[in-house]
């Protein structure tokens, strides 16, 4: 079977990637081996939120100039880093995605623990702060619901009145939910809302807030809105109209990040994309520098072929990378990998310092080529978390480099075909 | 270290991360309270029950067997068999007389085959559906399949064996009992279309039914019997004949290349890789050359399609669908990747029929808002699940093929 290009990796960067190409013109396939990391995303977007060294970034753009040779930034270019943030907004909107913030400048959101962290930009139920200093309201009721783990009122009511904002907790119990207590394993952010999907069950949540709210100007609720059926969300914030409305991240797995994935994925296909689920790359042909074909479990001996090819598989968590006692590999095409040999030098043993298996990843030239042993691979880009040369988590910038990457990747392959 | 890297099992239940997004896809919580989950009734209920098989939940049952907490799962852990395994392990429900009546395709079908017209109208009497929904728990909203009153294998004989052998290439075909029992038609319009791809179709000489609606009635032995039997028939068409094995099911295929060794312990690994689904075999020779298609220029036809569950876990939803996109004339639309609900004989039982119809929702109203002309799906019980539950028609991708084709353009194309 035959395409302009193959992606592997159906998460963010290769879905921005496959987007990007489709509006193009191109014919691409998308391979994914199971859902995507978007599914535990936090619900915003980071860019830059520090410095390799630790400095805060406000200008996430201006910032990008500072930052060493090997970042991906540094690889993608500043003036296109610049560009590409530029457009982030836009590209969501018309993917039905609504983003706020602004592209050279760092906001605040506040995390289910309660504390205030530097993002950039966030999925459109989420307000962001201009300041770790703000005051979201004066007086706010946070609302739970009965037996649900993953959103700590206590945290978020201790974080907010750190801020001088008086907050009261309550828990409202809603019968449709009930079941899902059985098992507190099962009352999970997902599972709550498949059910308030349902217009009527969200109904009797707002009319439960309703009941239990007195003099409180903002109220605070879990993101646990609008999975499949965005309009409960509109209807809530509509239906509280006069009180400010704020919705707080749970712990993973995370609404709007999989409402994302679901909404990228059918903008992908509805605009000619074929993708393709549950199935694994397990065959490479490479020879002179160039990927001849690649094939799959589910595709046995039909080989799959195309002029370019997309490496957005992703980090450890999508086995992007795999780890074994004694190296780290990139098992798609065995590209060659920057990480220390010594296992010792891969992670520090206290569990919250910065780890630094975590800017493990393929090495590319000026145009995202990775390397096989120490020769580009001229037909194959690599986008995501896939790179190395940044700590995403330290740094804060995963969803900058999965998006940027992708959209740098899309370019470069359009333009070499012109 | 060691005892890590050798510590993964068969099915990978250890490599759950507990991320829940198996539950996510999984078409029965949303409508079923009483089921627990594909993460608890799998690896997180296979933990406890690797320690006393006491902790077993006969709720277990309420799984459909989709395969989508699968086809979801990021860490390559099979769900759907640990929770089917579970099930033919631990389960001390016996089958009742209703079930065994309905996993039993292969008998029903060939007794009901012999009377068919007698036996489809007394199965439409609203006093017999009242018996059957009261006594036997089979849903009186349910329609029996209509059998056919002549088998598709006694057609074959009278009709196609004979002039088989004439041609250039050969395959086995692996019919099925719906093809046999309910609709030779498609049969019929398989060898048709072979046939002028330059393929000679040739019986397996006796198949059984799959099996697949003997493992989800719990009917284990007998699964493992036609399972054995088959992989026989197949070892011989591979091995010996050299013909590759191709089926029109893909709940079929399905079970005879992943079902057999994964929950039956049956292996066929030897022959696997050349059991096919007919879209996949079919594209597989476009892809290389080996065939031309010729359409007839007067087709037209506004086609949605449906992806099966089991076709999905295949991965092979998109040689159906590129097959349907070559043909000249069709507007083609794409329905989301949703479960009908029906799951074979899941959806006829009196207790699941509500659960089976909530599920399928999704799926009925984007068919009724995009009104096709014909809805195309690959699974036969997909398609009485979508007839029963919309206006619309269903047929399968060949008989779609066997429509489109200028038939005599194509066979001289292909000799």
């Amino acid at each position: 079977m035959k395409f302009d290009t193959i992606i592997i990796g159906g998460g963010l960067s290769g879905l921005v990637c496959g987007i990007s190409l489709q509006k193009k013109g191109k014919r691409t396939l998308i391979i994914s081996s199971g859902q995507s990391a978007l599914h535990f995303s936090s619900g915003s977007f980071d860019f830059l939120d520090r410095m390799p060294d630790g400095t805060p970034v406000e200008n996430p753009i201006e910032a990008v100039s500072k930052l060493p040779a090997g970042h991906p930034y540094s690889v993608i270019g500043r003036e296109n880093v610049a560009a590409y943030a530029g457009n982030t907004k836009r590209f969501f909107e018309e993917c039905g995605v609504t983003l706020s913030g602004d592209p050279d400048r760092n906001r605040f959101r506040i995390t289910p623990a309660g504390v205030f962290k530097r993002t950039w930009m966030s999925i459109g139920d989420f307000a962001l702060a201009d300041s770790d200093r703000e005051k979201i309201g004066e007086r706010i009721l946070i609302v739970n619901i009965l037996g649900f783990l993953d959103f700590n009122t206590a945290f978020i009511a201790e974080g907010l009145e750190n801020l001088g904002s008086q907050c009261r907790c309550t828990a409202v119990k809603i019968d449709e939910l009930e079941h899902l207590r059985k098992n507190p394993s099962e009352m999970r952010a997902t599972n709550i809302a498949r059910v308030l999907d349902r217009q009527e069950v969200t109904d009797k949540f707002i009319a439960e807030v309703k009941a239990a709210l007195k003099d409180e100007d903002t109220i605070v609720l879990p993101a646990v809105f609008g999975l499949k059926n965005k309009s409960v969300t509109d209807s809530i914030k509509s239906s509280l109209g006069d009180r400010k409305v704020v919705f707080i991240a749970t712990m993973p797995p995370s609404v709007p990040g999989i409402r994302t994935q679901l909404q990228l994925r059918s903008v992908y296909e509805h605009s000619g994309g074929e993708y393709l689920i549950g199935d694994t790359v397990d065959k490479a042909v490479v020879s002179k520098n160039s990927v001849m074909s690649i094939g799959t479990v589910n595709f046995g001996d039909m080989s799959l072929e195309a002029d370019s090819y997309v490496l957005a598989s992703g980090s450890f968590f999508s086995k992007g990378l795999v780890a074994l006692p004694d190296r780290i590999f990139e098992p798609v095409f065995g590209l060659d990998v920057d990480c220390p040999a010594e296992r010792k030098d891969w992670y520090s043993t206290q569990l919250f310092d910065r780890q630094e298996y975590v800017s493990f990843g393929v090495r590319t030239d000026a145009g995202l080529h990775p390397f096989k042993s120490g020769e580009p691979v001229m037909n194959l880009y690599a986008a995501g978390s896939v790179l190395s040369g940044c700590n995403s988590l330290y740094e804060g910038c995963g969803a900058g480099v999965s998006i940027f990457s992708a959209m740098r990747v899309a370019d470069l392959i359009s333009n070499k075909e012109e | 270290m060691k005892m890590q890297e050798n510590n993964i099992s068969a099915n990978g239940f250890e490599q759950c991360i507990k991320c829940t997004v198996c539950t996510v896809y999984c078409p029965v919580v949303p409508v079923n309270p009483l089921y627990p989950g594909p993460k608890q009734a799998g690896p997180d209920g296979e933990r406890l029950r690797l320690k006393k098989g006491v902790f077993f939940d006969e709720s277990l049952k309420y799984c459909l067997n989709c395969k989508r907490c699968e086809v979801a799962c990021p860490s390559g852990v099979r769900i759907g068999d640990i929770i089917q395994s579970a099930r033919i392990k631990y389960s001390r429900h016996s089958p009742s007389l209703r079930d065994m009546i309905l996993a039993s395709t292969d008998l029903v079908g060939s007794t009901a085959t012999i009377a068919a017209p007698i036996v489809n109208s007394v199965v439409r009497l609203k006093p017999v559906k009242a018996v059957m929904d009261g006594v036997m728990k089979i849903d009186k909203h349910r329609t029996f399949p209509e059998y056919a009153s002549r088998t598709f294998e006694s057609w074959y004989r009278k009709h196609a064996r004979a002039s088989q052998d004439g041609y250039r290439n050969h395959l086995s075909y692996f019919h099925g009992c719906y093809v046999n029992y309910n609709f030779p038609k498609l049969g019929i319009d398989f060898v048709k279309v072979m046939n002028a791809l330059g393929y000679g179709v040739h019986l397996l000489g006796g198949e059984k039914c799959c099996g697949v609606a003997l493992i989800s009635n719990g009917m284990i032995n007998s699964a493992k019997k036609n399972a054995a039997h088959n992989v026989g028939l197949f070892k011989e068409s591979v091995e010996n004949r050299k013909y590759p094995v191709v089926a029109t099911s893909s709940t079929c295929t399905f079970t005879v290349r992943d079902e057999y060794p994964h929950l039956l312990g049956v292996d066929n690994s030897s022959v696997r890789d050349n059991i096919f689904l007919a879209t996949r075999f079919i594209y597989g020779l476009i892809d290389e050359g080996k065939v031309k298609l010729v359409f007839r220029k007067d087709y037209g036809r506004k086609i949605a399609y449906h992806t099966p569950c089991h076709l999905e876990k295949l991965g092979w939803g998109i040689f159906s669908t590129s097959l349907m996109k070559m043909i000249p004339g069709v507007t083609f639309s794409m329905l989301d990747s949703n479960c009908c609900g029906i799951a074979g004989t899941y959806g006829f039982k009196k207790e699941n029929y509500q659960v089976s119809q909530a599920i399928g929702k999704p799926l009925f109203d984007q068919i009724c808002s995009i009104a096709p002309d014909v809805v195309v799906t690959d699974c036969e019980t997909c398609k009485w699940q979508i007839e029963m539950s919309t206006p619309f028609k269903v047929m399968h991708p060949v008989s779609i093929l066997a429509e489109a084709l200028d038939l005599e353009a194509t066979a001289a194309a292909n000799r």
